[in-house]
């Protein structure tokens, strides 16, 4: 075992979930798996909710009605109602958009960043693997939250600047994961019969390295959506993500703490939101990773 | 020998990442849009005279090699700039939050590794199925819950609705409680599932075998034995605890209104006081690299097997 500089909080996730032990690919399959199922379905409506909000939620999440406002959770407003009388539960289905949406450019920008760079790394000559291999330590030793702080400082608060900024800071991981991926399918025989087969470099790289390298790449995405989802949601709540009224999660459990003590409705249901959201994450992602392992070994 | 080449090879390193690490964050002021001088000035007094100071003080005028080397220079000397905000030296704003921070990271750090391990070492083990399907859950939703929402959650039943401890402020060891734990929590919760796994890898271990046959009892087999060895690799997450707490102090501090770093980050950030938000940056990226090398170092002379390489 060795020990690597930086260790990001999906690497910690990854890599506790390799020896989890009541592995889904150990049990017979046919068997129902609630939880699975319960985060499958979750994360089936979410995507529903993103991208027709409306079915889920045919208001206007902007809509105020001030008779209506802080009204609890009943018949009329089934979630309640927030401090301008806007439907809480329509807000919470409109902005799972703003949060996948995010969530999903922060992750592409570390996947693809990642595996390029990952790539490059493990393919490139000794020296140039050690420059790489420290600037991605360099880049994880800026913890999350100030790095977004500081990208949001330089070029001003948005959503913009937050998906930039967590796409930024978690891209080292998948540099790493693809990097060691890379220089284990170098030195395997069938590359090296394909060399001997006098093929060029990029045939070689897209044909027989990308495919072989890439394994566990979607697996981590998958729990490193939920992480991104996550820091999103923490820097809304500090006023520096997507701004008023835009329904975002992060923005309304900070408008919402203003009127906890009347209208807890309005903090705990988009927490709940995030906080389900990255469960659900987190249970697809570990479950396929198991079934990746299974195959793997 | 072997070992004084590691060590040494391993503080290189960190060396090598943190000038780096400062070089992004210089990049990055470089990058921002429009003007240098109005970035350092950000809303503070802009007078002619203070655009003549921040483009002697940065050496502006010189060409762009120049001024980089100046800016490490200085950095290497523990100068971090001045606050043109606030009119004062930048060590001197952090310097004076500094310990209220550090207080709540190390009580939440010690708070958050004193859970993990009665957790993990309670849940081990095959024969306990439902204690450790309980905790695993439990576990799972703490890593996922932002902390905010504890936070707010624990503020609004027991200060509130209870008045068990105080609202808002760092007056006293009561006010402290709260926010520790809402920080200790989904830490807590990772390093708990990390070093069960390290346990039950632990358990298969020809040493274990050798302990129990020797006579040994369970409960010292677990605490004296496998524990110690999954201690080990939690080690390598101390970087991850640092950022992790340096990061959950900025929003702990702001949901119960303690002073500290993170409510001068964040009044940095939200006024683009440029020279505190540089160094708070670096300052923190500093912090990890001599965590995470103390760390590999500790490693390093517990474990023999990663001296060569």
């Amino acid at each position: 075992m060795t020990v690597t500089l930086g260790t990001t909080p999906t690497a910690v996730v990854a890599a506790t979930l390799v020896t989890d032990p009541p592995a889904p690919a150990r049990r017979r399959r046919g068997r129902p798996r609630p939880g699975l199922l319960a985060a499958g379905t979750y994360l089936i409506l979410l995507v529903v909710a993103a991208v027709v909000p409306a079915l889920l939620a045919p208001g206007d999440p902007l809509a105020a009605d001030p008779r209506a406002a802080l009204t609890a959770p009943g018949a009329a407003h089934w979630l309640g109602t927030d401090q301008l009388g806007r439907d809480v539960w329509t807000r919470v289905v409109h902005g799972a958009g703003h949060s996948l949406t995010i969530g999903l450019a922060a992750t592409a920008i570390a996947v693809t960043g990642g595996v390029l760079l990952g790539l490059l790394a493990g393919l490139a000559h000794r020296f140039a693997d050690e420059a790489l291999s420290r600037s991605f330590d360099a880049l994880s030793a800026f913890p999350l939250l100030l790095l977004a702080l500081l990208l949001i400082t330089v070029a001003g608060p948005g959503t913009a600047s937050l998906i930039v900024a967590i796409g930024i800071a978690t891209l080292p991981h998948h540099a790493r994961v693809v990097r060691a991926q890379t220089l284990l399918v170098r030195r395997a025989g069938y590359v090296e019969q394909a060399v001997s087969f006098g093929l060029s470099r990029p045939r070689l790289v897209l044909r027989h390295v990308l495919p072989n390298v890439i394994g566990p790449v979607p697996v981590l995405a998958v729990i490193g959506l939920g992480e991104a989802i996550l820091a999103a949601a923490g820097l809304s709540f500090l006023g520096l993500g997507p701004q008023p009224p835009s329904p975002e999660w992060g923005a309304m459990l900070s408008e919402g703490r203003n009127y906890l003590q009347v209208a807890w409705w309005m903090t705990v249901l988009p927490g709940a939101a995030v906080t389900a959201t990255v469960v659900a994450l987190t249970v697809v992602g570990r479950h396929w990773q198991a079934r990746f392992d299974g195959r793997q070994h | 020998m072997s070992l004084l080449r590691a060590v040494a090879r391993r503080v290189a390193t960190g060396l090598v990442v943190w000038w780096a690490a400062a070089t992004a964050a210089y990049l990055a002021l470089l990058a921002a849009p429009g003007d240098t001088v109005d970035s350092i000035v950000g809303d503070g007094a802009d007078t002619p005279q203070i655009r003549a100071q921040i483009i002697a003080e940065w050496g502006l005028d010189r060409p762009a090699v120049g001024q980089y080397l100046d800016y490490l220079w200085r950095l290497a000397g523990g100068d971090l700039g001045r606050s043109y905000l606030r009119q004062r030296p930048v060590a001197e704003v952090i310097g004076e939050q500094l310990a209220p921070t550090a207080t709540l990271a190390v009580t939440a750090a010690g708070l958050g590794v004193l859970l993990a391990v009665t957790v993990a070492v309670g849940t081990a083990g095959r024969r306990r199925r439902w204690p450790r399907r309980v905790s695993s859950g439990v576990e799972l939703l703490l890593v996922s819950t932002p902390s905010f929402l504890i936070g707010i959650v624990l503020l609004s039943v027991l200060s509130f609705r209870y008045g068990l401890f105080p609202v808002a402020g760092d007056q006293g060891p009561a006010a402290l409680v709260l926010p520790a734990v809402t920080l200790a929590l989904p830490i807590a919760g990772l390093l708990a599932q990390v070093l069960r796994d390290g346990l039950d890898r632990a358990w298969d271990e020809p040493f274990v075998l050798t302990a129990r046959a020797r006579g040994v009892r369970e409960r010292t087999v677990l605490l004296r034995h496998a524990l110690r060895h999954a201690l080990l690799p939690a080690v390598t997450l101390a970087g991850w605890l640092f950022g992790i707490l340096l990061g959950g102090a900025v929003i702990v501090e702001q949901v119960f209104g303690r002073p500290g770093l993170g409510q001068v980050t964040l009044n940095a950030v939200t006024s683009k006081d440029m020279p505190v938000v540089l160094a708070v940056v670096t300052l923190s990226a500093a912090g990890y690299v001599v965590v995470n090398t103390a760390a590999d170092l500790t490693y390093l002379l517990v474990d023999p097997r990663l001296r060569r390489s």
